[in-house]
């Protein structure tokens, strides 16, 4: 139903909350809602910045869309969708796509996406071995890149061996080029990503005509890869298991421990020097990946944080212990995958039909291990170096008083990206001028007013979608990135008039479960998890898939049958509703709720 | 050809003289699939009885005679012949070996189901409805030959008379096979099909159930609780569980009675998630045996086994994948599939 009763607000009616004004005009002039906006759809995107965005982290929308426009609409030339424009308010982005309609520019486009897609699909193994290799060149570069510092004097060095270039300059130069480095890897990201999904949708739609009433968890069983970066980070927590066992360090691993005390006593004996060897070996590289989806700053990755696998390590070495086999049966999960693939394929009617499926099914595995790949290096790993060489850059200005006597280093998020660089500017001049910088003075105030401002924002609620709803969603990028289809947007508008203890998502992994409900916000909170509990947590990513032997069922608020929680709950056969929206906000911390994963739905029975 | 036949020596073969339901039922049996069991009273019973009454006074001849349009004629012509299958005494080589075998299948009195079995597909038509007679709980080998008679009775019904009438079907073709089959006391009960009935999706079984006896869910007096499960995955993706008010359990003198169900009884599922997997498999196994989707009844004793009641071929999808076109277009390039996707709406 599109009446006007129904309808989503205007960009126009949606007001700056009172008291943040500063904090919303300080994002770039070309993200702010202007009143031509009214005239086209936008929806939020709380699939990949469900929460108000710090200025600095808008870095990662701004470049992702760079990218993803460059290449839908220049690179590989989409037929009927070009890029995402996006906007911010209130700290939360939206976006709309833009669509191509005229016919003619269609059928101009249709014929160099043939030639150029085409090229893709033929030679994609080759492509991808190639990707990787200018992926791993590029984290090379960014972990070569030295810690900004500022010494009293230039050594006698830099002159002596005539470069004579000072050091406030690699402070511009580190800068940009991470800057730069950030904006190369999400055109990485985006090369293949529109193809693969597009290659797996296209065996996805084939499915679904042919078995109207398959689950997406069926076709994506059938595709899913089985080995993908993104199981290595768990499949190193349950080596960590094993070898802590064999090596008799197994009692230091208990639930809620000191990491830093644990690390300290293991290095004062043989063993545990041996197992923090091994634990060397699986942090480099694997355990750079995000606690989060790697969108926000403050996703920190194992690397930089340990609770998740220390997390995991007693229950892992309790099933060591106990005679379990904990790795992961890949030759089984294969063979199983062949059969699933081979038994859908007995069913169809037609020879003809056959031939197509055996086509599609190919090319779907094909793509699949970038779809499933790319966001270990690029997500992970990257984007966890990128986050942290800005940090440096916020240790070195708090060394300067620019966040003020009571400033941490993460105030530097607070920076947009150019006023971050005018910052650094700022103190490359007072270093070199020998006066004062003037950011110590100026920047308190307004770190102090953005950390306020997310914080408010953070209370109020924001349309799903706003302006008018268009009569089909005809943006394959859209539908393939974000799962947004004409009905969703229906059931968006009918939402409110539910019931409120049943909430709705995707059903990722089916299984019925009811227990208590714990509502997980950060990786800080994963130790209140207690065996049989029910996980509730915001973004659903594999990188908890360690905390799966724990809890009984997952919910998450973002994340599609395809995502990769998803998939890691099928393997682990734990029911799962993903996509929920709101399942963060309206569940309290210890109810009772109970898991639908067939059916996708959640009931909350009764409060804590 | 004997009046009796045990399930284990019949298949679907031998529908002509043990009907579909009697056949179908042998097949299964042979097949290794849990089956209550029991014997057909077969056509060579009929036609021996049919020859006794003849031999006294005619049958045949009078149906062959009748004038399909004369309902009067039709309704006293099958009160009278009923009422001689029903009275006229069965001659011992039909009697004997049918309250034999009673005895044997149920040497402790087991109560039985009576059914009748037809011989031809198109005696499977709606308008043969009132052939499928239905006896349930019959519990004395007396009472069991009276269900026969029913049986047998019901071809000379006014529809089925005044059909074959219509149809100019010679009356000496036309003959029924009855099913005794012991009884299970259902916790729960219902149907599954072996594909869709709403889509026709061969991916998936649909399974519906109620408690107590499957007539309350056939007759459709109780909405069952539904689920859909992948057949080859497992998994259940739909689960609609229902307000059974009722359940139909066994009457102490015979025959079946229907009784309230309380709560929490009534609105929950009466199948678990492992007996719906352990259908599934029996489900798969029946539609590889027979090579095609299956309509199938079945039911849980008290115990929990699963034991099928009936099976035969889903009919109404499989007449449409007879007419079925490729999805799309054959040979076709990678490019132009992938096209589906990325040009535009369709």
């Amino acid at each position: 139903m599109t009446d006007a009763a129904k309808g989503f607000p205007l960009p126009s009616s949606i007001k700056v909350v009172p008291g943040t004004e500063a904090a919303q005009a300080a994002y770039p002039y070309y993200t702010q809602f202007v009143p031509e906006d009214d005239g086209k759809f936008w929806f939020y995107n709380s699939m990949h910045f469900p929460e108000p965005m710090h200025h600095f982290d808008m870095i990662t929308a701004e470049a992702a869309y760079v990218a993803m426009g460059a290449m839908n609409t220049r690179m590989h030339v989409l037929p009927t969708a070009k890029g995402v424009d996006h906007r911010i308010i209130n700290g939360r982005v939206y976006i709309g796509g833009v669509v191509v309609t005229d016919p003619d520019e269609i059928a101009e486009r249709v014929a160099e996406f043939t030639s150029r897609a085409n090229f893709y699909y033929e030679n994609w193994e080759q492509l991808y071995e190639q990707w990787k290799d200018k992926m791993r060149a590029l984290i090379a570069e960014a972990q070569a890149l030295p810690s900004p510092t500022l010494p009293a004097y230039e050594p006698e060095a830099t002159f002596r061996e005539g470069n004579a270039v000072a050091a406030s300059h690699d402070l511009l130069k580190i800068y940009q080029q991470q800057v730069e480095g950030y904006h190369r890897m999400w055109h990485h990201h985006f090369e293949f990503l529109l193809l693969g999904y597009g290659a797996y949708m296209t065996f996805f739609g084939f499915c679904k005509q042919a078995f109207p009433e398959i689950s997406d968890q069926a076709i994506s069983r059938m595709v899913a890869g089985m080995e993908a970066e993104i199981f290595r980070p768990d499949e190193e927590v349950k080596r960590l298991a094993r070898r802590a066992v064999e090596l008799g360090v197994d009692h230091h691993f208990t639930d809620n421990v000191d990491i830093d005390a644990v690390l300290a006593d293991l290095d004062k004996v043989a063993a545990g020097k041996d197992w923090l060897n091994e634990l060397e070996v699986s942090r480099n590289p694997w355990f750079n990946v995000s606690s989060g989806d790697g969108f926000y700053h403050y996703h920190r990755s194992w690397q930089d944080d340990l609770s998740m696998p220390f997390a995991a390590l007693p229950g892992y070495i309790a099933k060591v212990k106990a005679g379990e086999n904990i790795e992961r049966p890949t030759e089984q999960l294969i063979a199983e995958r062949e059969a699933l693939v081979a038994d859908y394929r007995e069913l169809l009617d037609t020879e003809e039909d056959k031939a197509t499926y055996d086509q599609l099914i190919t090319l779907a595995h094909r793509v699949f291990p970038y779809v499933e790949g790319h966001k270990f290096y690029c997500e992970h790993w990257y984007t966890n170096l990128f986050f942290n060489k800005i940090r440096e850059f916020g240790r070195l200005l708090l060394a300067h008083g620019f966040f003020g006597p009571d400033g941490v280093e993460e105030d530097v998020f607070h920076l947009a990206q150019y006023e971050l660089e005018s910052a650094i500017v700022d103190l490359m001049l007072s270093w070199g001028v020998g006066a004062p910088p003037r950011g110590p003075a100026y920047w308190p105030p307004i770190v102090a007013q953005r950390k306020a401002a997310i914080e408010e924002w953070g209370k109020h609620p924001t349309p799903p979608a706003l302006g008018n709803v268009p009569d089909a969603i005809d943006d394959p990028a859209i539908n393939m990135l974000w799962g947004i289809t004409r009905e969703n947007l229906d059931s968006w508008l009918d939402d409110g008039s539910g019931n409120p203890n049943e909430l709705k998502g995707f059903a990722a992994c089916s299984g019925v479960v009811e227990g208590i409900a714990r509502v997980v916000k950060s990786v800080a909170e994963i130790s209140r998890i207690q065996q049989g509990d029910i996980l509730v947590c915001q973004v659903t990513n594999p990188t908890w898939s360690p905390l799966f032997q724990k809890i009984s069922a997952a919910v998450s608020d973002i994340g599609g049958s395809m995502s990769h929680m998803a998939i890691v709950a099928r393997e682990y056969g734990l029911p799962a509703v993903v996509g929920t929206g709101v399942a963060t906000q309206r569940i309290k911390d210890g109810q009772r709720i109970r898991v639908d994963g067939g059916k996708g739905t959640v009931s909350i029975l009764e409060d804590a | 050809m004997k009046p009796v036949a045990w399930f284990a020596d019949v298949g679907i073969h031998d529908r002509p003289t043990v009907g579909g339901k009697g056949g179908s039922l042998g097949e299964l049996t042979r097949a290794g699939i849990a089956v209550p069991p029991g014997f057909v009273v077969t056509t060579a019973a009929f036609e021996l009885f049919l020859a006794a009454l003849e031999a006294r006074q005619p049958i045949r001849p009078l149906v062959e005679a009748l004038d399909p349009d004369d309902m009067d004629a039709a309704t006293a012509l099958s009160q009278k012949l009923r009422a001689r299958v029903m009275a006229d005494p069965m001659p011992p080589e039909v009697e004997g070996p049918i309250m034999d075998a009673m005895r044997t299948l149920c040497p402790d009195g087991q109560p039985v189901a009576v059914r009748s079995s037809a011989t031809t597909e198109d005696a499977e038509d709606a308008s043969f409805a009132g052939l499928q007679d239905t006896f349930l709980w019959v519990l004395t080998p007396e009472d069991m030959a009276h269900k026969v008679r029913e049986c047998w009775g019901s071809l000379y019904s006014v529809e089925s008379m005044t059909y074959r009438r219509k149809h100019g079907l010679p009356e000496a073709g036309v003959a029924m096979a009855v099913v005794v089959q012991q009884m299970v006391d259902a916790l729960c009960a219902g149907v599954m099909f072996t594909r869709s009935p709403t889509t026709g999706d061969k991916s998936v079984i649909t399974i519906e159930g109620a408690w107590g006896l499957g007539s309350s869910v056939v007759s459709g007096e109780v909405t069952p609780d539904k689920w859909v499960l992948g057949k080859i995955t497992g998994e259940i993706s739909q689960r609609d569980i229902s307000d059974k008010h009722a359940r139909q359990v066994p009457a102490e003198q015979g025959g079946i009675v229907e009784v309230e169900n309380e709560e929490p009884m009534r609105s929950q599922p009466c199948l678990t998630d492992a007996q719906l997997l352990a259908l599934r498999e029996v489900g798969r196994k029946v539609e590889r045996h027979y090579g095609k989707p299956q309509d199938i009844e079945w039911a849980l004793d008290k115990a929990g086994n699963v034991l099928l009641l009936q099976s035969r071929p889903e009919t109404v999808w499989a007449q449409k994948d007879a007419a079925a076109k490729p999805l799309a277009p054959a040979g076709a390039s990678t490019m132009a599939h992938v096209m589906s996707v990325f040009g535009g709406r369709k």
